[in-house]
C-alpha cells in the first residue's frame, strides 16, 4: 500500500484481522517519509509484516519512476530503522527452498540443513553429509520475492504503458466500476508478464496495449486460489490469496484507493488443492 | 434547418472573425427549438463587428438564451419556423428575415469580448455550448432524428477547435460550417450547399480547408463518433480540469472522454442495479443503530445496565488494537451492536465475541453464548449415526444347511455426544455473515465430527449449508464443520492468566477418578493480577480454561465397552461375535483443566506460543500479547487484571508438514476363512495337468474300483 495513504489503506484492509498497533502506525508514517527522501524513491509501498517467532519483520518497498522495474526492498524490526535487502537471485531461491517452518525473527539466524553432496576425492566419488548454513536474510529476500511474483495485485487501468517503454501510474484512473470489480480478470499481477505471449491472437486483439500489458489473475493455477469478496455492501472489494494466506488486496470501486498488504508467517500454503 | 440556412447567408455576408462561436450558437439554437427563435443565437454569433465571441451568451443559460430571443421574435420566428427537418433550404426569404432578427438582438446581446484566442473567455462559452449541445441532443433526437442531432453536435463542437486552430482565415469558414450543418450526414456534399452561397467563389485554400474539415467530421462506422467532436470534447475537458502535465496523460483523457460519451444513455439503469446491495446492507445496519430507540423508557435502561450480559467489546478491541489485531473501529462497533441485538432477542446469560473466520465467499462472525439456566433451546437433534449392527442377520438368507458365512464386521458404535453445557458443548455459538444480518445458531458438536475434522482441512465457503466433500467423509455440512473447528480452537487456545479462574469449592478432593474430573471453574474474587512483565516472560503464568478434547472427540471420557455389554444382554439374536473388540480400552487422558500453557507440546521445535509486549517504546503501559503458533490467528491479551481471547483467521491448524489425506483402510475380508469355506487360487494349467497325470497314474491300478474319483478330478 502506498505510504501516502497509509492510514486509509490500513483501515480498508482491516477486514483480515491483522493490522498495526498505533505505535507502529505512527512510526511508519514518520520513517517511510524519511526513507523516501533518503533513497530518492518516487513511491514507497508498505509491503507488510512477516511474523517471526522472536520478532516480526516489517517490509517496505521503494519504486522508481518505472513501476515495473525491480523494486528495492527494505526491512525493519521496529518500523524506524530500515535496512536495504539484497536483490533476489535464482541461487537464493534454490537454496532457501529447503527451509521450512516459521521465520525466526532474527536476521542473522542461520538455518542448518543437511544434505548429501557428492564429493570427489581423487578418483572416488562418494556422498557425504554436508551441513549447509542458510541465512535468514536470504530466506527473507526470496520469500518476499516469491510472494511478489505470485500474488502482488494491481487493478486494471492503474498503470499504463507509454510507447517508449516505461510504465507510469495512471493519474486518470478513477477506479474500477462495480461490475468490473467483481471479476478476477480486472486484476493483474504486479510483475513482468509471463503468460501474455501465450494468448491467442484473437484474445490479443481485444487487449488494449497500453493497459493490458500484465497477466491477469483469471488464469492462476489452481483455479479458485483467490477469494474475492465484497465487504460493506458493495463499497469495498477484497481479494485474499489462498496460496499465500495473509495477502490481502483491497479496492474501493469508483475511487482511487487500492493496495495490497501481506500479514502472515511467510509460508506458502501447499495444501491448497486439498482445501478447495 | 432553414434558420441555419438563413444564418449561413448572414454569415456569408458578414465578415466574422470567429467561426466557431457563432456557428455553434446557430446549431444549438436550431437544435433546441426549431420553431422558436433559432435565429436568435445565430444572430448572437453573427456579430459581425466583433471578432471575439459573443460572450453575451455565456452568462445566460442555454435555455434562457433561446427563450429571450423567443420572446422577441415570436412573430417572425413563427413565420419563419418551418417544420424542423427541412432539407431543402429556401434561402432568400428566410435570409432576409433572419437578417432582421439578427440585427436587433445582436446589438443587445453584444458583450464586448476580447480575444478570440484567449483560452479562458472561450472556455466557459465552450462549455456552455457543450452543455447546450448535450442537452439539446436528446430533444433534437426526438424532433429531428439522429442525423440532425449529429450535425448539431458537430456543429457545436465545430467551433471550438476551429477557433483555436484556425484563427486566421475564418470568414469563409462560416459558410463552410453552415454547409456542414445543413447536411445531416457528416459526409456533407459541398455541391448541394453551393447554390445557396454562390456569391463567393471558393479558393483553393478554402477547398483544402473544407475537405480537411469534412474528413475530420467523418463519422466512425464503428462508434458513431467523429474526430472533430472528439477533439473538441477532449480539449474542453483539459481546459476545464487543467491537470498537471496534460500532454503526458492525453491518451487517457481521450479514452475517458470516449467512455463518458457512451455512458450517458445507460447511466440510470446501471446505477440502480449496482448500488442496490450497498443500500441494502446500509439499511440493515441502520436498523442496528436504531434498535435502541424503541420505547426508550427509563425503566428499560436501568434493566439493561443491570443485566449486563454484553461484554465491553470496545474495550477489548482497544486492547487488541494495541497488539495489532482487530477489525477496525467502525466494524467493531457494528459487531457490538449486532451482539446487543443478539442478547436482546435471546435469553442469554453471558455473551462474548469469539472471533471471525474468513471464508471464500463470505466470512463468519462468531459469538460465544451461554444461555440462562433452564432456557436452553434445543433445536432438532442431528440424527446421530444410528447404531447399526452389520452382521449377516440383516440381509442374509438363512438356509438350514448352508448358511452363508457371516462377516464379523461391526460398525463401530458412535460415541454419543456430550450433553449441553458440558465439555465441548459448554457454550452455544451463533454466527452471522455480516453485522446486520440475522444470527444463526450452530448445532452442537458430536465427537465423530471432531474426530473427522482433525483429519481434513477445508476452506469455509461462507454458506452454512454448503456440503463438505472430503475423505474421510465428514458427517455434516459446513455448519457442523464450522462448529467442530470452533470447538477445537477454543480448546486449544483459550487461555487466561494464572489465578484468574479457580476451581469451585464443591468439587472436593477427588481428582483422579474417571467421573471426578474437574470441569467447572469460577472466577476468583481474590485475583490480584499478575505483572505484565511476568505474563510475557513466562508461559506458566497462563492457563487453559477450556477442557482439552480427547482423541475420542469428547472432553469427558466415554467408555464404549460398557455400553456394548449392555446391548449384548438385551439382544437375543444370535451373533457371531468374533470378539474383535478388545475387552478393555485404555482410558484417554488429557491434561486437566487449568493447566499452564507451558506444558503445551511444541510443534517441531517451534514453541506453541509467542509472547510480546504490545509496545517496546512505552513499556509501563504496555500489555502482554500472546499469539498462538499452533492456530495462527488466535490471540490473547492481558494487562494484568483483564484478559480476553479472540480468533481471526481461516480456521485451520498450523502444520509445518504438508497435509496428507489419510489412506484408505484395507479391504475387509468378506467372511471368515474356515474349514468349510476356503478361498483358493485357481490352479494354473501346469498344476492341473500334473494333477491329472497323478490321478491317472493312481487310477490305473484301481480303475476298476472307483469311478467316483474321476468326479473329484473335475476342478472348476
Amino acid at each position: 500500500m502506498d505510504s501516502e495513504s497509509l492510514l486509509l489503506s490500513l483501515e480498508l484492509a482491516s477486514g483480515s484481522g491483522q493490522g498495526l498497533s498505533p505505535d507502529r502506525r505512527a512510526s511508519l508514517l514518520t520513517s517511510l517519509t524519511l526513507v523516501k527522501r533518503d533513497y530518492r524513491y518516487s513511491r514507497v509501498l508498505f509491503w507488510g509484516r512477516i511474523l517471526g517467532l522472536v520478532a516480526d519483520y516489517y517490509i517496505a518497498q521503494g519504486l522508481s519512476e518505472d513501476q515495473l522495474a525491480p523494486r528495492k526492498t527494505l526491512y525493519s524490526l521496529n518500523c524506524m530503522e530500515w535496512s536495504l535487502l539484497p536483490p533476489a537471485t535464482e541461487e537464493m531461491a534454490v537454496e532457501t527452498s529447503v527451509v521450512k517452518g516459521r521465520f525466526m525473527g532474527d536476521p542473522s539466524h542461520e538455518y542448518e540443513h543437511t544434505e548429501l553432496q557428492k564429493m570427489k576425492e581423487g578418483e572416488k566419488v562418494f556422498e557425504e553429509e554436508v551441513v549447509v548454513q542458510i541465512k535468514e536474510e536470504n530466506r527473507l529476500v526470496s520469500v518476499i520475492d516469491q510472494i511478489d511474483k505470485a500474488v502482488a495485485v494491481i487493478p486494471r487501468g492503474a498503470l499504463f504503458k507509454t510507447p517508449f517503454g516505461p510504465i507510469h501510474v495512471n493519474r486518470t484512473f478513477e477506479g474500477l466500476s462495480l461490475s468490473e470489480a467483481k471479476k478476477l480478470s480486472s486484476y493483474f499481477h504486479f510483475r513482468e508478464p509471463v503468460e501474455l505471449k501465450n494468448k491467442t491472437l484473437l484474445e490479443k486483439a481485444d487487449l488494449d496495449p497500453s493497459l493490458d500489458f500484465m497477466d491477469s489473475l483469471e488464469h492462476d493455477i489452481p483455479k479458485g486460489s483467490w477469494s474475492i469478496q465484497m465487504e460493506r455492501g458493495n463499497a469495498l472489494v477484497v481479494l485474499r490469496s489462498l496460496l499465500w494466506p495473509g495477502l490481502t488486496f483491497f479496492h474501493a470501486p469508483r475511487t482511487k484507493n487500492y493496495g495490497y498488504i501481506y500479514m502472515g508467517t511467510g509460508e506458502k500454503n501447499i495444501d491448497l488443492p486439498f482445501m478447495l | 434547418m432553414e434558420d441555419l440556412t438563413s444564418a449561413k447567408e448572414e454569415k456569408a455576408d458578414q465578415e466574422v472573425g470567429e467561426v466557431g462561436r457563432p456557428w455553434e450558437e446557430i446549431t444549438v439554437a436550431s437544435s433546441q427549438d426549431p420553431e422558436s427563435g433559432l435565429s436568435e443565437p445565430l444572430e448572437l454569433e453573427q456579430g459581425p463587428e466583433r471578432g471575439p465571441q459573443p460572450r453575451s451568451s455565456p452568462p445566460r443559460s442555454p435555455q434562457s438564451r433561446t427563450s429571450t430571443p423567443l420572446d422577441d421574435f415570436t412573430g417572425p420566428d413563427a413565420s419563419s419556423a418551418p417544420s424542423p427537418p427541412q432539407e431543402a433550404p429556401s434561402p432568400p426569404s428566410i435570409l432576409t428575415l433572419a437578417r432582421q432578427e439578427l440585427g436587433t438582438p445582436w446589438q443587445s446581446d453584444k458583450t464586448p469580448d476580447v480575444d478570440p484566442k484567449a483560452g479562458t473567455p472561450r472556455s466557459p462559452h465552450l462549455e456552455q455550448s457543450s452543455d447546450k449541445g448535450e442537452s439539446t441532443a436528446p430533444q433534437t433526437c426526438q424532433s429531428e432524428g439522429n442525423n440532425f442531432q449529429q450535425s448539431q453536435q458537430t456543429g457545436h463542437h465545430l467551433y471550438g477547435p476551429e477557433d483555436v486552430s484556425e484563427n486566421n482565415s475564418k470568414q469563409k469558414e462560416l459558410r463552410f460550417n453552415i454547409f456542414q450543418e445543413e447536411d445531416s450526414n457528416s459526409n456533407y456534399d459541398l455541391d448541394c450547399a453551393e447554390p445557396g452561397v454562390s456569391e463567393v467563389a471558393p479558393s483553393l485554400l478554402e477547398i483544402a480547408i473544407q475537405s480537411a474539415k469534412a474528413y475530420l467530421l467523418k463519422t466512425s462506422s464503428k462508434s458513431g463518433l467523429n474526430l472533430y467532436d472528439h477533439l473538441s470534447d477532449m480539449l474542453t475537458k483539459v481546459l476545464d480540469e487543467r491537470p498537471e502535465n496534460a500532454v503526458d496523460i492525453i491518451e487517457s483523457i481521450s479514452q475517458d472522454v470516449k467512455m463518458a460519451h457512451f455512458r450517458k444513455k445507460l447511466d440510470t439503469l446501471q446505477n440502480e442495479n449496482e448500488m442496490l446491495p450497498t443500500y441494502e446492507i446500509a439499511e440493515k445496519q441502520k436498523a442496528l443503530f436504531l434498535q435502541g430507540n424503541l420505547e426508550g423508557a427509563d425503566q428499560e435502561l436501568e434493566d439493561e445496565i443491570a443485566e449486563n450480559s454484553l461484554p465491553n467489546l470496545m474495550e477489548s478491541a482497544f486492547y487488541f488494537e494495541q497488539a495489532g489485531v482487530g477489525l477496525g473501529t467502525d466494524e467493531t462497533y457494528r459487531i457490538f451492536l449486532a451482539l446487543k441485538q443478539l442478547t436482546d432477542t435471546h435469553p442469554i446469560q453471558r455473551c462474548r465475541f469469539w472471533g471471525k473466520i474468513l471464508g471464500l465467499e463470505m466470512n463468519y462472525l462468531v459469538a460465544e453464548v451461554e444461555f440462562r439456566e433452564g432456557e436452553d433451546e434445543e433445536d432438532i437433534e442431528d440424527e446421530d449415526v444410528p447404531e447399526e449392527r452389520d452382521d449377516g442377520d440383516s440381509g442374509a438368507d438363512e438356509d438350514d444347511e448352508d448358511e452363508l458365512p457371516r462377516a464379523f464386521y461391526k460398525t463401530p458404535q458412535a460415541t454419543p455426544k456430550e450433553e449441553s453445557r458440558t465439555g465441548a458443548n459448554k457454550y452455544v455459538y451463533f454466527v452471522c455473515n455480516e453485522p446486520g444480518r440475522p444470527w444463526v445458531k450452530l448445532p452442537s458438536v458430536t465427537p465423530a465430527q471432531i474426530v473427522i475434522a482433525r483429519k481434513i482441512k477445508k476452506f469455509f465457503t461462507g454458506r452454512l449449508d454448503a456440503p463438505i466433500v472430503s475423505y474421510p467423509p465428514f458427517p455434516g455440512n459446513e455448519s457442523n464443520y464450522l462448529r467442530a473447528q470452533i470447538a477445537r480452537i477454543s480448546a486449544g487456545t483459550h487461555v487466561s492468566p494464572l489465578g484468574f479462574y479457580q476451581f469451585g469449592e464443591e468439587e472436593g478432593e477427588e481428582e483422579e477418578e474417571v467421573e471426578g474430573r474437574r470441569d467447572s471453574f469460577e472466577e476468583n474474587p481474590d485475583f490480584e493480577g499478575i505483572q505484565v512483565i511476568d505474563l510475557v516472560e513466562s508461559l506458566s503464568n497462563w492457563v487453559h480454561h477450556v477442557q482439552h478434547i480427547l482423541s475420542q472427540g469428547r472432553c469427558n471420557w466415554f467408555n464404549p465397552i460398557q455400553k456394548s455389554e449392555e446391548e449384548e444382554e438385551e439382544e437375543d439374536e444370535e451373533k457371531e461375535e468374533k470378539g474383535e473388540e478388545p475387552d478393555y480400552i485404555e482410558q484417554e487422558v488429557g491434561p486437566p483443566l487449568l493447566t499452564p500453557i507451558s506444558e503445551d507440546l511444541e510443534i517441531q521445535n517451534i514453541p506453541p506460543w509467542t509472547t510480546r509486549l504490545s509496545s517496546n517504546l512505552i513499556p509501563q503501559y504496555a500489555i502482554a500479547v500472546l499469539r498462538s503458533n499452533l492456530w495462527p490467528g488466535a490471540y490473547a491479551f492481558s494487562n494484568g487484571k483483564k484478559f480476553e481471547n479472540v480468533y481471526i483467521g481461516w480456521g485451520h491448524k498450523y502444520s509445518p508438514d504438508n497435509y496428507t489425506p489419510p489412506a484408505l483402510p484395507p479391504v475387509c475380508q468378506e467372511y471368515p476363512s474356515g474349514a468349510e469355506i476356503t478361498e483358493m487360487d485357481d490352479p494354473s494349467v501346469e498344476e492341473e495337468q500334473a494333477f491329472r497325470a497323478a490321478q491317472e497314474a493312481a487310477a490305473l491300478p484301481e480303475e476298476m474300483e472307483e469311478t467316483e474319483e474321476d468326479e473329484d478330478e473335475e476342478d472348476d
